[in-house]
């Protein structure tokens, strides 16, 4: 027990130092872009010079841009853990937690299926490859195909062939502009039909990584000395399968943790080539309008996203693998 | 718990969706033949419809929610009272205006003189409101009886005061008295005395409702849609597609390739040939006057001849604009027509012609001395200027293109740079640039004074420090800041025009800016559910639903679609009521009736197909499954 203790406790320690760092570099990259974020706010009043001369001195006191960087940096830290991340520049003078929040289900609506999805039928289907030799020289190419792509590449292709090419799926967006979101059927179906391309660029591109990664291990298992044994005993290919199956998702496992990262940073492209209204879509804004607050709380939200994933992976590797949970007792005793 | 996690997960996937949706709403599908769809104004998400914030406020917050004292018709140069009955100079410091009867805000209340008080004397309270700055030269507001204001000036601003006129919203006392921040106050309930309410917003569109106690009903009649859905749309080109579907009604976007496929969609435009657009405001090239060479008016004058504006409007626009006239005065609109100086263009303006800018550049000592194609300086230091645009911008950036190739004729070295537009913009208003494309403030207004004062403001701040007014080159010269003040302060209609000349002969003299193009007013709409639009042959508004130009004719044009009747039942086809349309030649509207079944057909098909795709998407989900029982 103290040995989990341990291992929670520098797991901890680790995550802590790494969100203090990452908040930190989410302070000052917005800060090193080129440009005035007030100016863009101001810009649309192009004509009235006067009043606009008296607005720029207001903002800039309003964001408190007036004050020098490590005051700024403080003041960003007492936000950020009091939840308040400030006053969007660009979506003025909408606060960034409220345009987070409504962007935020959009985000879970991709992510969450696209990476259980394909973690399982990933999975499913490089298990199938790696048993089956005949079928494995035919998936294995799509598997490579799939894995190499990049997200917003990929998006691309499909937005290409089945909305430019095909009409069978809408261009952009989440719902239709012509319907008021409400727990009807049809707005479910409308909801569904503009969000199946998002997520098939997601699930896709996940699917290949997976299916390779527990292709390899099944081969690698299959040919083990406890498979051997079992073989020889005469168990059932199913119960063969079963064990080696068991084996090979350990690494898997591991890579969910890796993966994440990647799948949120995919997602952002995705979100952007779909004009879907997620945070990745919102950062975009974010950058291309230098709205330091938005691009700070829009990664702030990636940020944490990752870590407390990363995080509950690492607490289920230390349940389902017993050689994690024994190496940190033995040192312990 | 291997069997929990699927359920687990389309569960969350369920909440994470309805979640912010809440309980269910009475109507999901807006009736297609009483909404119009809109788009071209509106680029980030809806959320300021606080009209005392103009520069932040969605477009149709002034105009549709909120409304106008005068509205402004550019095609005419006429103001008309809007909710005034009438307005008049009666003595040379006070201006009177009479309200109509019977004005109403959405909750009810009486709109009276009171409320038009408020709103003048609420900018003098609040620094920072788009009219703030009036209160330098208005002394007081007076309420003379309930439908009558007087204001009395300290100091008039004749042609000033007439912008402010269609441009100031009036705000219901009895709301806006308990708001204190109002530079920083949303107002996403807002409570006008427009023709339209706001209904709902999302991230990609606002909705805005018909008010039907609407007090101008009486006056004007009901505006046909009853539904505006204002959409962001992100390309120009799916603004382009969703025009030919049918999914967009109005359309103020630039459009690529609108002289292609206008006449097989039947697609309206302004005019039914080149270059189809009204012109709307006047793209410069803005140089540094502050900086050498470029402040020297003879090397600007011969940038001038070397830059073929022809081209820019055929590259860079596809010819849906047209180059502009020396002065940059756009003469379509009678505003400026009238005090345009045609003999001083004779004088002192300029066409392309690369022989005569070489010709100055050799007599100003400007020669290619070590023989690398460009010319250097008189002092032999080698001459290198940038033209700058944002980035992404892309028609801008290929006129950057254009007259870097065009100056580069003449050897004058030039590179585009595309920098990102809030970088963009800081460079502009500090002057930290040589030469720059822009047009923010050089639109058609009631006064040319509001178009000179944006383009030669003279009250500038020196570079490095940031200015707001267009004259982002620095430009300064006492008599133009004399006459634009003669100008604003003077009412002999007769001398205003002498001192117009003058203006225009100074500018084309000392040239400090070169007027390129003429943007265009884009509108692009669709017959396939609302017809009667203006266009050159029933010019009855201005077509354009920017923010705060919805009161240059926008509201008009509500006031005069007509809804297709026949869309709501797809099989009798729109042939009868495209003849209707007024506007368009013979041939252009039989093509229209043809090629209105084949887009019904081909939106029926699409919809079948729409059903096949999830269908395919279920099938490919069950593939492994299928896989795993063979084995």
């Amino acid at each position: 027990m103290s040995g989990i203790k341990r291992y929670l406790i520098r797991k901890t320690l680790i995550y802590t130092l790494t969100f203090f760092l990452a908040v930190t570099i989410d302070f000052i990259i917005p800060r090193m872009m080129p440009g005035d974020p007030i100016g863009v706010l101001l810009s649309r009043f192009a004509t009235l010079p006067e009043a606009t001369k008296y607005l720029h001195g207001y903002f800039v006191q309003a964001f408190g841009l007036n004050k020098p960087l490590w005051e700024q940096y403080l003041s960003f830290w007492n936000a950020v853990l009091h939840g308040d991340l400030g006053v969007s520049i660009y979506y003025y003078p909408k606060p960034v937690t409220e345009i987070l929040k409504a962007a935020i289900p959009y985000d879970l609506a991709l992510l969450f299926p696209a990476l259980v999805a394909s973690w399982f039928v990933g999975n499913w289907l490089g298990a199938i490859a790696g048993k089956n030799r005949k079928l494995d020289s035919y998936l294995m190419p799509v598997f490579y195909f799939l894995q190499a792509s990049p997200y917003f590449w990929f998006a691309i292709l499909l937005s290409y062939l089945f909305t430019f090419k095909l009409g069978w799926f809408p261009i952009s967006g989440a719902y239709s502009y012509g319907i008021i979101p409400s727990l009807s059927w049809e707005f479910i179906k409308d909801y569904l039909y503009h969000w199946i391309l998002p997520f098939l660029s997601l699930f896709m591109v996940q699917l290949g990584g997976w299916a390779i990664g527990m292709r390899n291990m099944i081969i690698y298992e299959v040919e083990a000395d406890y498979i051997r044994y079992l073989e020889a005993l005469g168990a059932s290919e199913r119960t063969l399968m079963k064990h080696a199956f068991k084996n090979a998702m350990l690494p898997q496992v591991t890579g969910l943790a890796i993966q994440l990262g990647l799948l949120v940073a995919g997602n952002v492209t995705v979100q952007i080539v779909f004009s879907y209204p997620g945070i990745g879509y919102v950062l975009m804004q974010g950058i291309m309008n230098q709205d330091y607050f938005l691009i700070q709380g829009a990664f702030l939200v990636i940020i944490l996203t990752v870590l407390i994933a990363n995080f509950t992976i690492d607490l289920l590797y230390a349940l389902i693998d017993p050689r994690v949970r024994t190496s940190y007792t033995e040192e312990g005793a | 718990m291997k069997k929990l996690l699927g359920p687990i997960v389309v569960g969350i996937f369920f909440l994470s969706l309805f979640g912010q949706f809440g309980a269910a709403a009475t109507q999901t599908q807006l009736p297609r033949s009483e909404t119009i769809y809109v788009g071209g104004g509106l680029w980030s998400q809806p959320n300021n419809f606080n009209p005392t914030v103009s520069w932040a406020a969605v477009t149709g917050t002034i105009g549709l929610i909120y409304e106008t004292l005068f509205i402004y018709d550019p095609l005419k140069d006429k103001l008309e009272p809007w909710l005034a009955k009438s307005g008049e100079w009666i003595s040379n410091d006070t201006y009177r205006v009479v309200l109509k009867s019977g004005l109403t805000w959405q909750d009810g209340k009486p709109l009276t003189a009171e409320d038009v008080k408020f709103t003048f004397d609420y900018a003098k309270e609040h620094q920072g409101l788009s009219y703030s700055p009036i209160w330098g030269w208005l002394k007081e507001v007076k309420v003379v009886n309930e439908n009558t204001v007087d204001f009395v000036f300290s100091e008039p601003h004749y042609e000033e005061w007439k912008y402010w006129l269609y441009n100031i919203a009036i705000i219901p006392k009895h709301i806006w008295q308990s708001i204190d921040n109002p530079q920083s106050f949303a107002n996403m309930k807002p409570v006008g005395s427009g023709m339209y309410k706001l209904y709902k917003t999302d991230q990609m569109r606002f909705i805005l409702v018909r008010n039907d106690n609407w007090w101008g009903i009486k006056y004007y009649g009901k505006p046909a849609p009853k539904y505006i859905v204002y959409v962001i749309v992100y390309s120009n080109n799916l603004a382009l597609s969703m025009l030919v579907k049918g999914d967009l009604d109005w359309s103020n976007f630039f459009i690529p390739g609108v002289p292609d496929v206008k006449s097989h969609y039947g697609i309206v435009t302004w005019f039914d040939k080149q270059p189809y657009h009204l012109p709307i405001n006047t793209a410069f090239l803005f140089m540094n006057n502050q900086k050498a060479p470029l402040n020297n008016p003879e090397f600007r004058r011969a940038i001038a001849y070397a830059i073929n504006p022809k081209e820019i409007a055929a590259r860079a626009e596809e010819n849906q604009v047209e180059p502009a006239n020396p002065t940059g005065l756009i003469l379509n609109y009678p505003v400026f027509k009238k005090i345009y100086d045609a003999d001083a263009v004779k004088k002192y303006g300029f066409t392309y012609d690369p022989a005569k800018a070489k010709e100055i550049l050799d007599k100003l000592g400007y020669k290619d001395i070590n023989g690398d194609g460009y010319r250097e300086t008189p002092d032999g230091k080698p001459l290198k200027l940038t033209i700058e645009v944002p980035y992404g911008w892309t028609d801008w950036m290929e006129m950057c293109r254009v007259i870097s190739e065009d100056l580069q004729m003449v050897g004058i070295r030039v590179d585009p740079k595309f920098p990102d537009y809030s970088k963009y913009y800081e460079d502009i208003t500090k002057g930290q640039f040589d030469m720059a494309i822009n047009n923010f403030g050089s639109q058609v207004y009631a006064t040319p004074w509001q178009w000179f004062n944006w383009l030669l403001y003279p009250d500038v701040a020196p570079i490095g420090n940031a200015t707001y007014s267009g004259n982002w080159g620095r430009y300064k010269n006492n008599r133009v800041a004399e006459l634009l003040h003669m100008i604003n302060t003077e009412k002999d209609e007769n001398k205003k025009i002498q001192y117009y000349h003058e203006l225009q002969e100074i500018f084309l003299k000392d040239l400090p800016y070169i007027p390129l193009i003429y943007n265009g007013a884009w509108f692009e709409a669709s017959n396939q559910y609302w017809t009667n639009w203006p266009t050159e042959h029933n010019p009855y508004a201005l077509p354009i639903t920017w923010q705060n130009y919805w009161q240059m004719g926008g509201v008009k044009v509500l006031l005069n679609l007509k809804p297709v009747k026949a869309a709501t039942t797809p099989s009798s086809s729109s042939s009868s009521s495209s003849s209707s349309i007024s506007t368009s030649s013979p041939s252009s509207s039989s093509s229209t009736s043809q090629t209105t079944p084949s887009t019904t057909s081909s939106s029926t098909s699409k919809s079948k197909k729409g059903i096949c795709g999830p269908a395919l998407a279920v099938g490919l989900a069950l593939v492994p499954l299928l896989l795993r029982r063979r084995k």
